[in-house]
């Protein structure tokens, strides 16, 4: 069905088309929105789940995981201090190797009190097991939601997956939104090591130095077997409801000579900065990262790149500059842009890939 | 690519009527975006919020800065804020007002939407509501077309007050 | 006295400390609570004393998870249990650190939202697992690691903050007196919604007293008055006997006290402190019993 929506909305309604079994809720903005929306969906039949209103975050990712591990679907969603707050519980989720799946929508970490769009809240929980990726579009947030339960509780994988909006620039955006019958496209919840207490297990027991790395190191197999879920599971949704999804979305950089690579709602923005850069004669591409964790394998080979970091690590740079600088050969020009909702337009990105120096890196705005 | 700025005040549904007229649009066949600025959010504090038309997807998330036309659904907003600020040339401004002013090279629309609102007892918590009304004016304008702005608004509003207001505001706007 | 099930669902080879009632009244609690059941714990003791991976001590389904998070996962997991149609029992077991202090918000969550699941709170009245130190269920002068003259502070009253959520069962319970225990965590898991049972766990190494006077401990906290048994059912307060009893006629606390390295040097304040606040208690419990309140 063809309708309008707010990124909350689509991920809401992605949400329900999941059938969770379990939703923990707790309230912080821009993403209330959300879990009000299947707040309305259980109240009105719509949708068949238990709805556990936690009084705190921590308490909606330890809720999510007693239900997964009792054998049913979960969904959260949080922000900002909503998610550093669950940060233990998010490595507890993946190491339990619990598929949840859950909105972040991105925004700044306080002090002082911002609400606005930023990367850092998702990326503080890099380390922590969980896939990552980011959308663009109020459709990209229902499709990606969809699409993270089925890779989620591949038996490939049995990892969370959380699925990243921007906070007020996708979350409260309103557009068009084709939604969609998802049939068994996400098969039924099965978690071959859920509770059977007729087979009594003990879970999450001390693990000795002997025999606790393998544990950790079947969740970097898992991680790395799902890119290939990821690619089976994007090229299904593609048969089935024909958008076409990949770990990175390229626009005209097939023969660029300069790449912008961004996240989220920039990395969209930075298209029209193409188109401009285009018109004016600079050969611009663009690359807008999707997932995050696993890290995609970028060819930028032969180009020149223009990062923008919508997030910062202190004392050591931008994360997608380092993750670049990291895995690919190039030297990229690094631009710090956007942090806690700073206004960012095409023109600005045109101008960020005009006066690129590769190596160097640069505050927008900031000139001392 | 048409680009639309709509002030208003918190509380008096200008995110709404921005979500309404991305939803008319979209009826009409459109790609529309629709978002608003968010502040600190209180009641009575002046609000911005935009709205975007293209025949092609919109892949612009900044706010408007030039738009083709702006929306003043309170004219007491005009003493705090610029609101003609960015507008293009020959822009046209669209105000709910009993006092059309004149705006040198702008068309000027003028309608008194909070007497529409008071007239049909469309209020809620004792304020007229402009939201929907409006979407009466900018269909008589042509900037959305009368059915899909009157199919937006039932679909979101159960309160048939609410088209009768938007078609009211349709027959009083001055083209 | 009926003689209590011999299943036994806590093998012998638990790694707990020689003297551990906390173990000990795993073993009557499980008794009661059968195999359909899941031992939600936290960081505390019990974390410890299952044995380390691959092996295990017990016979039922465990799942530890992080220190503040036990009534949360409960809470998750009741409600996917439920809507299975699954009966299992969803059984927190945790110290008092992840009870009283850590763990106090969740607890407090998953009461007030009426979750399905019996908390149990197995109190050594400090950090047993990290080697003693002070916790909010410390009494008034007792020597810790981190109060080495003496804890100041008074024992946080748990169980008059749990009551205040007015869940349907809460009782106390001691494993020095196992039938009761196992007649109460019975009739908690006969109620639906949710209960809350608090132990009192003496604490050899902790309490520092040889092992085997475990049990006459604990018999010494109640026959002194400073652990009363009781239970309160639909808000409707029952006192165990022998509690009634040492309210009348207490044995006197110093014989509790003195048992006890913990207490050793304890000042006559502290010690005045700590009986007035047990006295206050039995007015309390005596007058809401009466049901002067």
């Amino acid at each position: 069905m063809l309708t309008t929506a707010t990124g909350n909305k689509a991920v809401a309604a992605a949400a329900k088309e999941a059938r969770p079994g379990v939703v923990a809720a707790y309230p912080i903005t821009p993403q209330t929105e959300i879990v009000e929306q299947l707040a309305n969906y259980v109240a009105d039949g719509s949708l068949d789940a238990d709805y556990i209103p936690v009084e705190s975050e921590h308490s909606a990712m330890a809720a999510c995981i007693g239900a997964s591990a009792a054998g049913v679907r979960t969904f959260t969603a949080t922000s900002s201090h909503g998610l550093l707050y669950m940060h233990e519980m998010l490595h507890w989720a993946a190491g339990a190797r619990t598929p949840v799946v859950m909105a972040n929508v991105n925004r700044a970490l306080g002090p002082g009190w911002n609400t606005w769009a930023e990367h850092t809240d998702a990326f503080s929980q890099r380390d922590t097991g969980w896939l990552q990726v980011f959308v663009s579009t109020v459709q990209e947030a229902y499709d990606a939601t969809l699409m993270a339960f089925r890779i989620a509780e591949d038996e490939r994988v049995i990892l969370p997956v959380m699925v990243n909006l921007d906070g007020f620039s996708l979350s409260h955006i309103t557009q068009s939104l084709e939604t969609v019958e998802v049939g068994d496209f996400i098969p039924q919840f099965h978690l071959s090591h859920a509770i059977d207490t007729e087979h009594p297990r003990g879970y999450g027991t001390m693990t000795g130095p002997d025999i606790y790395y393998r544990f950790r190191w079947d969740i970097e197999r898992s991680m790395r077997a799902s890119r290939e879920v990821i690619a089976e599971t994007e090229a299904e949704f593609a048969r089935r409801f024909g958008r076409v999804y990949g770990p990175v979305e390229e626009y005209r950089s097939e023969d660029a000579d300069v790449v912008i690579v961004a996240l989220g709602t920039l990395g969209k923005e930075a298209e029209v900065a193409v188109d401009s850069l285009r018109d004016d004669g600079v050969k611009a591409g663009s690359m807008r990262l999707r997932w995050f964790r696993p890290f995609p394998r970028l060819d930028l080979s032969g180009r020149e790149v223009v990062v923008i970091d919508r997030d910062y690590s202190f004392g050591f740079g931008g994360v997608i500059a380092q993750s670049i600088r990291a895995t690919t050969r190039a030297e990229p020009c690094s631009v710090i842009a956007g942090l806690g909702g700073q206004e960012v337009t095409y023109d600005d990105i045109a101008r960020f890939v005009r006066e690129r120096e590769a190596g160097k890196e640069t505050w927008f705005g900031v000139s001392d | 690519m048409f680009e639309i700025r709509i002030h208003s005040r918190g509380g008096q549904g200008g995110v709404t009527a921005a979500k309404l007229i991305a939803q008319a649009a979209f009826h009409d066949g459109k790609c529309a975006t629709a978002f608003p600025f968010y502040g600190a959010e209180r009641r009575g504090a002046p609000v911005v919020s935009f709205v975007r038309i293209s025949d092609e997807p919109i892949k612009v998330y900044s706010q408007v800065r030039n738009p083709d036309m702006v929306v003043v659904l309170d004219a007491s907003v005009m003493d705090a804020t610029d609101v003609f600020a960015g507008l293009k040339e020959g822009g046209a401004v669209v105000i709910n007002t009993t006092e059309p002013p004149s705006i040198k090279g702008h068309p000027v629309h003028a309608v008194d939407l909070t007497g529409i609102a008071l007239r049909v007892n469309l209020v809620v918590a004792g304020s007229p509501i402009l939201n929907t009304p409006v979407l009466g004016s900018l269909a008589r304008i042509g900037l959305i077309s009368k059915d899909a702005a009157l199919k937006a608004i039932a679909e979101t509003f159960a309160d048939p007050r609410n088209v009768e207001a938007a078609k009211t505001a349709y027959e009083e706007t001055k083209q | 006295m009926n003689p209590l099930p011999s299943e036994e669902y806590v093998h012998k080879c638990t790694t707990a400390c020689a003297g551990c009632t906390s173990s000990l009244s795993l073993r009557y609690v499980l008794k009661a609570a059968g195999p359909d059941t899941v031992l939600v714990v936290p960081a505390c003791c019990t974390a410890v004393l299952q044995g380390v991976y691959p092996a295990t001590a017990m016979n039922v389904t465990v799942y530890n998870i992080a220190f503040a998070a036990a009534a949360a996962t409960a809470a998750g997991m009741a409600a996917a249990f439920r809507r299975q149609g699954r009966s299992t029992n969803v059984i927190c077991y945790a110290g008092d650190g992840g009870t009283v202090d850590i763990g106090i918000q969740a607890l407090s969550g998953a009461l007030e939202r009426s979750t399905d699941f019996l908390y149990i709170c197995y109190d050594n009245e400090a950090y047993g697992n990290t080697g003693m130190q002070r916790s909010g269920s410390t009494p008034i002068g007792a020597v810790t690691t981190t109060t080495p003259a003496g804890k100041i502070d008074q024992k946080k009253d748990i169980d008059r903050i749990v009551a205040a959520h007015n869940i349907p069962y809460m009782a106390t319970a001691s494993a020095a007196y196992p039938q009761d225990l196992y007649a109460k965590v019975k009739k908690a898991l006969s109620i639906p919604g949710p209960k809350f049972i608090h132990l009192l766990s003496p604490c050899p190494p902790g309490w520092r007293y040889s092992a085997e006077r475990s049990v006459e401990v604990g018999k010494l906290a109640v026959k002194t008055g400073l652990w009363v048994l009781y239970e309160r059912e639909h808000g409707q307060l029952k006192i165990n006997p022998v509690s009634k009893t040492a309210m009348k006629r207490p044995v006197p606390i110093e014989d509790y006290l003195s048992v006890q390295g913990r207490f050793r040097g304890i000042s006559k304040e502290a010690e005045r402190a700590l009986k007035a606040s047990m006295e206050q208690q039995h007015r309390r419990l005596l007058a809401e019993e009466a049901g002067a309140c």
